[in-house]
């Protein structure tokens, strides 16, 4: 065994992680990556990588972490199962362990619909719970999910993601009590705007114990402008941006939007630290990464473990 | 029963421009039911094709038939005794009577009138929608009769996914979430307790997956 990944030494430490997402190029540029990488270096503790998110085509997660990890930082690979199927995914889990990317986030990826080849074909082998299952037993057990034996056992941090904001409320936290069960050790959640219902989301999470199985992140996005939020709340499907913020983005002039985003943005940091068995916070700031440093500086979590 | 839609006029009136004479051919079973390709629908787009043609200046003759089954041998080969001096035959069954009628009318151009979408149920009068995708490996015992495979959008079987929202599946405001479904029959019979067996992944083999598929029962065969 080697020693465990950056991301997984803070949380088993008992330390409060801060990771941020990284949104590979519509290019092959290795530059991008390297110009986000830098925005973030010595802020983060991991830096999550996207996996042609919104069904959009981008650079690959995979190569996009290997980017990242030859500039120093523990990447996270984002693996969807919109587009790989068993055999691919599990290929994909022994090349990212056999290249050093040890963090791996299991999720069902946003439908092709959405993104610009809606006429694609999907795939949806197995789902995220199954995907963290497999992931899972071939670390633990040495067997592919076909049964066969694996030769050199892949050594991953496996996460997953939960969005307490979808419907039916009630069973968001039992399933994240399924992905838990599955093997998933980190959790990020959907972009928390809401505070008080990830809070109630939260308490059932406790009542399940899940806070002490696994380390709850919690997504936070800052908002660039009213649109932002008005977009976020009609268009994306699963987030919950409440009335109260979008007129309060609304209410400031122009030139000082962000400005208010990033007080939100900081609000909404504070509240979630005080709330018992959230582990650290997960920054997704949409093509705005040069904003992490001023979130991490912000809240006081500078002084990275 | 296999739910079908008429193809658009002109893309129909494509695939016949350079005939004269065509069958057009209906079938008496799902496609009559989802009124798309029974006698009516045969009636109506054969006046449709003769009318567009003859305003053109280009007169066609097409004759009409409607056959009980057209995924049938039976019913396919009694029309290939009638087909003499036709260009074309236009089958407005699913495509599975497309194809059987093409197998037994060999050497002239068989053609499809309809798209054939998928295999459900009427849920109203003119509203069909999907219900099953035929796995091969039914899973309804387990998820309440609701099917996960068909009705959700990423076929999760360990749902519902995070963009599940009032009742809707994120892509379309007028699909109900399957999950949502299922996790409402759990709860109004108290099984809600099952929710936390995980679902373990598929054998796809008995799917479209494994190949195309074929039934034979032996003690059946002639």
């Amino acid at each position: 065994m080697t020693a465990p990944g950056n991301l997984e030494r803070v949380l088993t430490s008992g330390g409060f992680a801060v990771t941020a997402e990284c949104g590979p190029p519509r290019g092959a540029d290795p530059e991008s990556i390297r110009k986000k990488g830098g925005y973030l270096k010595g802020f983060v503790d991991a830096v999550n990588v996207t996996d042609n998110q919104t069904a959009v085509v981008r650079m690959s997660s995979m190569a996009s972490c290997l980017i990242l990890k030859e500039m120093g930082f523990d990447p996270v690979l984002q693996m969807t199962v919109r587009d790989r199927n068993r055999i691919a995914l599990q290929s994909d889990i022994l090349g990212a362990a056999a290249l050093g990317i040890r963090n791996i986030l299991c999720l069902s990826g946003d439908h092709q619909s959405f993104g610009d080849h809606p006429g694609a074909k999907n795939v949806y082998d197995v789902d995220s719970t199954q995907l963290i299952d497999m992931a899972r037993t071939m670390r633990d057990e040495g067997r592919f999910s076909g049964g066969a034996e694996i030769t050199v056992r892949p050594e991953i941090f496996i996460g997953c993601v939960e969005n307490p904001f979808a419907d039916p409320f009630e069973i968001r936290a039992p399933r994240l009590a399924k992905k838990i069960s599955a093997g998933a050790r980190f959790v990020q959640t959907q972009c928390v705007f809401n505070v008080e219902k990830f809070a109630r989301w939260m308490e059932m999470v406790r009542d399940l114990g899940l806070h002490e199985k696994a380390y709850i992140l919690a997504g936070i996005t800052p908002m660039k402008s009213p649109g932002m939020a008005r977009y976020m709340k009609n268009s994306v499907p699963g987030m919950d941006v409440p009335d109260h913020l979008v007129e309060r983005m609304a209410s400031v002039p122009k030139e000082h939007h962000r400005e208010e985003g990033m007080a939100i943005c900081l609000e909404t940091i504070e509240r979630v630290r005080a709330i018992k068995g959230v582990a650290g916070i997960h920054i997704m700031a949409i093509e705005w990464e040069e904003i992490v440093p001023d979130v991490v500086k912000g809240a006081g979590l500078r002084t990275r473990p | 029963m296999i739910v079908a839609d008429r193809k658009p006029f002109d893309e129909i009136m494509g695939m016949i421009e350079s005939c004269e004479r065509i069958l057009l051919v209906g079938c008496n079973e799902c496609v009559t039911v989802c009124a798309a390709g029974g006698a009516k629908e045969v009636a109506l787009l054969a006046s449709q094709i003769r009318m567009k043609r003859k305003a053109g200046g280009r007169p066609i003759e097409v004759d009409e038939k409607t056959l009980e089954r057209q995924c049938d041998p039976e019913y396919a080969k009694s029309l290939a005794e009638t087909l003499e001096g036709y260009d074309a035959v236009l089958s407005i069954a699913c495509g599975c009577g497309v194809q059987l009628v093409a197998e037994t009318c060999q050497g002239l151009r068989v053609l499809p009138g309809l798209n054939t979408r998928f295999m459900g149920v009427t849920e109203e009068h003119g509203v069909w929608a999907e219900r099953c995708q035929g796995c091969g490996d039914c899973v309804l015992d387990r998820t309440c009769g609701i099917c996960p495979v068909a009705r959700c959008a990423k076929s999760i079987m360990n749902g519902p996914c995070g963009g599940s929202q009032n009742g809707e599946c994120e892509l379309r405001h007028d699909t109900p979430c399957a999950w949502q479904l299922i996790i409402d029959r759990l709860k109004a019979s108290g099984e809600l307790s099952r929710y936390g067996e995980i679902a373990k992944p598929r054998d796809w083999s008995a799917s479209r997956d494994g190949g195309p598929r074929k039934r034979i029962r032996e003690d059946m065969k002639i």
